[in-house]
């Protein structure tokens, strides 16, 4: 067996499969320039090859695909939001995520466990049951459980956490996980094999803007122009949107999480509380990843506070005392671009032909698909704008019509 | 523990501290746009350097102004916002006593 294994291998039958084409020259100009190689401006490459049949297009990273925060978040999918615009949006993304391991015919790893949600006050149980009935509207799956129903979903589960009772939970059972940079990956190969042209490495550093159009991008490799571009850089919007020369509602945090040694498998659910701000899961290799809420002040950095890790450490061995003697393996951060009203900026930028995949905020991995998917429709039909997308413009800000999901959003990612 | 300096009470805990946003010119809410207005609510400069904000000291209700770099994390100078203002801030027209 090994003899012919090796015969095998070495003969030229072997298909070799090659992820990624080996790096090229940029070229002088494109149909479209993606800046950013994350999930979202991989994701939408690939819709923009697979749907509209453009391919001259360039995907610019500045350094590795999916480096940035597509493999650093703590892979919540979900969609048991708060408003009608929400929860049409991600639900849409998360019946998406269902197929995407056959589209790609490349394992992401999404594997549903339902997500529960735990209610400390009345206040609380009230708008659970509001999502609970938004989410079932318009396509989710999500119900309100009473303590002995979460007693039986999670019994390792403290459902007396010091000062804050668990009165009762919200079980989102289309809650899921997937492997994060396989999405990534998975996007990346695809709109590979159609052409799509993915240059690492690739910073763009300023944008050439006549006559309100974009019409090129400065990199550290040289000029490339393009008939049109979209930013798809998480924690840089700002940064980007000021060499466009246009003004938003971001402000950037860092959002830290971290991982255990691995265990037996105890946990199914994704468990999160927002009034102890800690979420935790365990993944497929045994450990249990944690999160919680975003630094309490803007910073463009990366680096590991010992506060945080404490709070956040004190509180996850609230809701499971055992991992007291857990050992933790990894800690990291990244860095969030957060809107006012905890929805993300999709759309028309006041630059003619430039549009904007900004303010992800700490829950953009699981819109992945769905952002990928209603960008590309924008760029193919030079600007108009997808229903599924229109609630989520710029300009919501100056006509007062914000997407509210603050409520829906902070500490369950 | 980070330090920051409370031109107040001195340097303290940064946990004692709350974060009260970048320091932005109001303007004139009698005469600006609702554009204009929009602009100074909502949108912020959000930038990768030395920034001027807001700070308050839980402990005393008492806001000053901050000058730290969003990269670094260094708090370069903390002080009072007599520096900025000169006179007092009226936000309103004075309420007026409604009889009946
Ligand atoms: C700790 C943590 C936990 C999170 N948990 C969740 C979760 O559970 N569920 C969820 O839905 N979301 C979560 N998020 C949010 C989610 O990770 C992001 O919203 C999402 O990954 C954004 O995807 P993206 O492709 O837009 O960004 P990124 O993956 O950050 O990609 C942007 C890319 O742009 C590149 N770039 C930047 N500037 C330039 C430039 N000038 N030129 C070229 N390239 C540039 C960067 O290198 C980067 O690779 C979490 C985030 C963090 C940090």
């Amino acid at each position: 067996m090994p003899f012919n294994l090796l015969k095998y291998g070495l003969s030229s039958e072997y298909p070799v499969e090659v992820d990624l084409p080996p790096p090229t020259e940029l070229k002088p100009s494109y149909d479209v320039v993606i800046i950013g190689g994350g999930g979202h401006g991989l994701a939408i490459a690939y819709y923009l090859s697979k749907y509209h049949g453009i391919t001259n297009v360039a995907v610019l990273e500045k350094s590795y695909l999916g480096g940035g925060n597509t493999a650093r978040n703590t892979a919540v999918i979900r969609s048991n939001y708060l408003t009608s615009e929400g929860v049409r949006f991600y639900a849409e993304s998360v019946k998406m995520f269902q197929n995407l391991s056959n589209e790609f015919d490349f394992n992401i790893m999404y594997s549903e466990r339902g997500q529960l949600t735990l209610a400390h006050t009345d206040a609380t149980v009230r708008a659970f049951r509001q999502r609970a009935e938004v989410n079932k509207h318009f396509g989710g799956r999500t119900e309100m459980i009473d303590r002995q129903q979460i007693r039986e979903l999670v019994p390792s589960l403290n459902l007396d956490p010091g000062h804050l009772p668990v009165l009762a939970g919200l079980w989102h059972i289309d809650g899921a996980t997937a492997r994060h940079d396989a999405v990534a990956w998975g996007y990346a190969k695809q709109a590979a094999k159609r052409g799509v042209e993915i240059h690492q490495l690739t910073e763009v550093q300023d944008l050439v803007i006549e006559n309100g159009r974009i019409t090129a991008v400065k990199t550290n490799r040289g000029t490339v122009k393009c008939g049109c571009a979209v930013q798809a850089i998480a924690g840089a919007s700002s940064l980007m949107l000021a060499k466009a020369g246009i003004r938003a509602p971001i402000h950037t945090y860092p959002l830290q999480a971290m991982v255990t040694q691995p265990f037996k498998p105890f946990l199914d659910p994704l468990v999160s509380s927002s009034a102890l701000h800690c979420y935790v899961q365990q993944t497929s290799r045994g450990e249990i990843v944690f999160g919680g809420g975003s630094d309490p002040y803007p910073l463009y950095n990366t680096r590991s506070t010992l506060d945080l890790k404490e709070s956040l450490l004190a509180h996850a061995i609230e809701m499971f005392p055992f991992m007291a003697n857990a050992k933790l393996m990894r800690q990291w951060a990244g860095i969030t671009d957060m809107t006012p009203d905890y929805s993300p900026i999709m759309g028309l930028s006041p630059v003619q032909n430039y549009y904007l995949d900004a303010g992800w905020g700490t829950w953009g991995f699981k819109s992945t698909p769905i952002c990928g998917k209603t960008m590309a429709e924008l760029v193919a039909s030079g600007g108009k704008v997808p229903e599924l997308i229109k609630p989520f413009a710029l300009d919501r800000f100056s006509t007062f019509q914000q997407v509210n999901e603050m409520g829906a959003t902070a500490a369950s990612h | 523990m980070k330090i920051m300096n409370c031109p107040l009470n001195g340097p303290r805990n940064i946990s004692e501290f709350t974060y009260g946003g970048e320091f932005k010119v109001m303007p004139d809410p009698a005469t600006c746009s609702d554009a204009e207005w929009a602009d100074y609510v909502f949108n912020s400069d959000n930038a990768a350097g030395v920034v001027r904000e807001w700070w308050l000291h839980n402990a005393s209700s008492y806001w000053f102004l901050a000058e730290r770099h969003t990269v670094t994390d260094q708090i370069i100078r903390t002080f009072d916002p007599k520096e900025v203002f000169s006179q007092r801030v009226e936000f309103a027209p004075h309420a007026q006593e409604i009889a009946g």
